[in-house]
């Protein structure tokens, strides 16, 4: 018989690799799924069971105000309410973006339009190096620098949102920054040219057109860096005081979600309510990081519809 | 844009006695999706001879090509019915290996696509892949492919450069010799001559002429004067059918179909 | 105002901008550097740390973060390649696929602490693997794997495909062309986000200090055999890295020095991710180079 058709008619050591490769490569994505739905589940069952186990009612958890899941109230309930870390993690959160965001969106436009050469030389490397700093490091430096800046100033002690707001700004800054950069680099090249032509300045021509068509990017970056700042933990830690009391102003000692977890979760014991009603507070923490992811992909097809 | 009737056709017919075949299709369709590319060919392939497929872009004659080894079963989304017999199998069925069936039926692209690799590793990449490790036959088999492809003479000093940096004509016949360092029975060829100057296509034109002493040959081509020159058979494609199939210096001077003779005079469309 | 005026007063406000934020890194770099750089030397980068007086080093947390970074980068390069190699070359575009990538993007934003809490639950005390080495490991190959195969797929779609067509002719299959052709292809790429993804392990502290633990126990460097508990090498022992120390002794730090080890500490830290950071695009240059050229 034909040796080649003989040949056809057998599987190949090829196919055996590739089917073998195929596999290989399916186990390892089917991993990372699994250990998506891992973080969720084993996160939900803790962070659910100060709800179904300890009887806290969800919305005492998310609106009161005292932090102290080992003492009881009046009422014989024990004192679980989040919303000081709530707020304080929404607070520098917010308070940081709205302070990067000039920066960030001015940057970006220095390095796409006003003068590429320098931005790639010099704006460019300068972000990447800030992307690269560690957040201990920023923690270290807030700790410092900013916070005995902030006592000098304003008084108190210098810890609190204040103090967590220009650190999370610096190390959101460089996230927010490349995001613009990318969505300004993409509007096309004629609108510009079309606006000079009609006797726009490169300001009017800036802020009128390129910014408002990389609008949704831009949206997108600023989300980007507010997801960021929210799940940020050790840096925030370090600066922000660490006491779980709604923050009466921006200088004095409150908490964030984040910081709560890091100096809690090793000093209570695991099945305690007090370790309970911290799972929720990350299990909080890993929903919002859902609601910013799609928020994201909200501003993403919201954008492509235009 | 003149519409011509996909009903008049002429394939001449080999007869297996006489012509040696290597290759028969039988109502190969081609399917992207829901559109069908390639509507119901039939038609041989002599051994040992070149046949051309000419036809304006998008008359199916690249996608009929690529579907001869199964180079479409990467594409999702598409699908090939019909039958390709080769040795006695239709390899288009899943019984057949697909991967042993690409050694004996080769192909070279319309781009040149040489590995990042040497020039001796270009081509002693996948026999060595094949288990071929003894390097006097490597080096044999170096030298005869690119003497085959008639480049020989402009690399043998540097076989270990790399085959990016040669020029583009040069690229493409390492490609060409890549592919016959396998040996194989057929080679198909994507209008490998589109990309390159008219002095690299003469050469490369050449070597197809020598090729054809060990090989099958079946070639796309935009070029009609290409066809005319190097090929023993021509087939003409129309929107997504062989309209035509005849020995090459009848479609050239006597075609029976009208729209391949306006195609090969130039009146087309 | 004129608007030209406007655009004169905005383009300066721009470059005030720009400069500010190189000050901004200026200022940091030279802070850190001038107030760590002193601090640093032979004796601190070798010595073990010391809880209640003044002189410790980082010796042990040096070694620490190195070991738990080769240690999560032996195990999270091949996951990421599998499935970077998994989306790039054989996913088919369908409801599934756009489920893998959404859940590849959701790990990639959780914050390091969840992923932390995470390891901590199931390798800390499910697997009772405590806190070790290994825990950590794993806690950092979560955090790390999907940049890392997101950068693997970006780096194998940068390869045409006409490569894997040349291979494919050749009769090799899909999986010999990406492994022998394209993988060597894409290369540069992807050791150069392999190198940034060690730079980002090697600072990372918030997955760690609950998985890799925050204790650093005395090291017998003599001793080399990894089941021997003061064995360096000893996977399972708790082992507090160089960024995991940082945040200690700033927080709970009990030390006279504190303010002066962690500077120091930090200059160490902040050297090292910048030489990652000048590995990457230096070394991703330069095999780049070498690839294409003749």
């Amino acid at each position: 018989m034909d040796p080649i058709k003989e040949a056809m008619l057998h599987r190949s050591h090829s196919a055996k690799l590739e089917r073998r490769g195929h596999l290989i490569s399916l186990a390892c994505i089917s991993l990372i799924v699994v250990v998506v739905l891992a973080i969720f589940f084993f996160v939900a069952s803790r962070g659910l069971a100060t709800f179904f186990t300890n009887k806290i009612n969800l919305f005492t958890f998310l609106t009161k105000s005292t932090w102290a899941p080992a003492v009881k109230d009046a009422h014989g309930i024990p004192q679980v309410g989040a919303l000081p870390m709530i707020v304080g993690s929404f607070g520098v959160t917010f308070l940081s973006a709205v302070v990067a965001t000039p920066f960030a969106v001015g940057a970006a436009i220095f390095m796409t339009e006003i003068s590429p050469n320098l931005g790639k030389k010099i704006l460019q490397p300068v972000i990447e190096l800030l992307v690269g700093i560690p957040s201990v490091v920023y923690g270290f430096i807030g700790l410092s620098v900013i916070v005995p800046v902030i006592r000098t100033v304003f008084g108190g002690t210098g810890f609190g949102i204040l103090a967590g707001t220009f650190v999370l700004f610096v190390m959101i800054l460089p996230t927010v920054t490349s995001m613009t950069v990318d969505a300004l680099k993409a509007v096309p090249r004629h609108y510009r040219e079309a606006s000079l032509a009609l006797g726009g300045t490169r300001w009017q021509t800036i802020s009128r057109v390129v910014l408002r068509a990389a609008m949704p990017g831009i949206l997108t970056g600023i989300v980007f860096g507010m997801a960021r700042a929210f799940g940020e933990a050790l840096a925030v830690q370090m600066v922000i005081g660490n006491a779980a009391l709604l923050p009466k102003d921006l200088i004095s000692p409150a908490s964030t979600l984040t910081s709560v977890l890091t100096s809690g979760i090793g000093n209570t014991v695991m099945g305690s309510l007090e370790n309970n009603a911290l799972w929720s507070l990350a299990l909080l923490l890993l929903l919002m990081s859902l609601a910013f992811n799609l928020l994201i992909r909200w501003i993403g097809k919201k954008g492509e519809m235009k | 844009m003149q519409n011509y009737s996909l009903d008049d056709t002429y394939i001449k017919t080999l007869d297996p006695q006489t012509h040696e075949l290597a290759v028969t299709t039988k109502d190969l369709r081609v399917f992207y999706g829901d559109n069908e590319a390639v509507h119901g060919v039939s038609l041989p392939f002599e051994r040992y001879k070149i046949t051309a497929l000419i036809g304006a872009s998008g008359s199916g004659k690249s996608t009929f090509l690529r579907s001869l080894n199964r180079m479409n079963d990467n594409i999702e989304g598409s699908r090939v019915t019909g039958e390709i017999m080769y040795r006695g199998v239709d390899i288009n069925s899943q019984a057949v290996d697909v991967y042993e069936m690409r050694k004996h039926i080769g192909m070279v692209f319309q781009r040149p696509n040489p590995f990042a690799k040497s020039i001796y590793d270009n081509i002693t990449f996948a026999p060595r892949r094949f288990g071929e490790k003894r390097k006097e036959v490597l080096d044999e088999l170096v030298e005869t492919s690119l003497k085959q492809a008639a480049l020989w003479d402009q690399v043998k000093d540097n076989l270990y450069q790399s085959g990016l940096s040669l020029s583009g004509g040069q690229q493409q016949r390492l490609c060409i010799a890549r592919a016959i360092a396998m040996k194989p029975d057929v080679l198909l060829m994507d209008e490998p001559a589109s990309a390159l100057d008219p002095i690299s296509t003469s050469t490369v034109e050449d070597t197809l002429m020598a090729l054809k002493e060990h090989f099958t040959i079946i070639i796309v081509t935009h070029n009609m004067q290409q066809a005319a020159r190097i090929s023993d058979y021509t087939a003409f494609f129309y929107s997504g059918q062989a309209i035509e199939f005849d020995e090459t210096r009848k479609i050239f001077t006597r075609p029976k179909i009208k729209a391949t003779d306006d195609y090969v005079s130039g009146h087309f469309g | 105002m004129s608007a030209k005026a406007i655009d004169k007063m905005m383009t300066g406000v721009l470059y005030l901008i720009a400069g500010i934020i190189v000050l901004l890194l200026a200022g940091l770099l030279g802070y850190i550097l001038v107030q760590g750089l002193p601090h640093v030397s032979w004796h601190f980068l070798t010595s073990p740390a010391k809880s209640f007086e003044a002189g410790g080093g980082i010796g042990i947390q040096l070694f620490n973060s190195f070991y738990l970074l080769l240690l999560s980068m032996v195990i999270s390069v091949p996951l990421a390649l599998g499935a970077g190699i998994y989306l790039a070359e054989y996913a088919k575009k369908n409801w599934l696929t756009d489920v893998v990538r959404t859940a590849i993007e959701i790990l990639s934003s959780l914050p390091s602490v969840v992923v932390g809490l995470f390891g901590f639950l199931v390798f800390v005390l499910q697997f009772k693997f405590g806190f070790s080495i290994l825990s950590g490991a794993l806690a950092l190959t979560m955090f790390n794997l999907p940049l890392l195969t997101r950068n693997v797929e970006d780096s194998l779609r940068q390869v045409g495909f006409t490569q894997r067509e040349a291979g494919l002719a050749l009769g090799l299959s899909r999986w010999e062309t990406v492994v022998h052709v394209v993988i060597p292809e894409a290369l540069p790429g992807i050791l150069t986000g392999m190198i940034l993804g060690a730079g980002r392990v090697f600072g990372e502290a918030a997955a760690l200090i609950y998985t890799a633990g925050q204790s650093a126990p005395a090291l017998n460097f003599a001793d080399w055999n990894p089941l021997h508990i003061a064995s360096p090498l000893n996977p399972f022992r708790p082992a507090e890295t160089l960024a995991v120390h940082i945040w200690k002794i700033n927080s709970e730090g009990i030390q006279p020095d504190a303010a002066a080890v962690s500077a120091g500490a930090s200059a160490v830290l902040i050297l090292a991710v910048l030489a990652f950071n000048l590995l990457a695009r230096w070394g991703g240059n330069r095999l780049y180079k070498r690839m294409t050229a003749g």
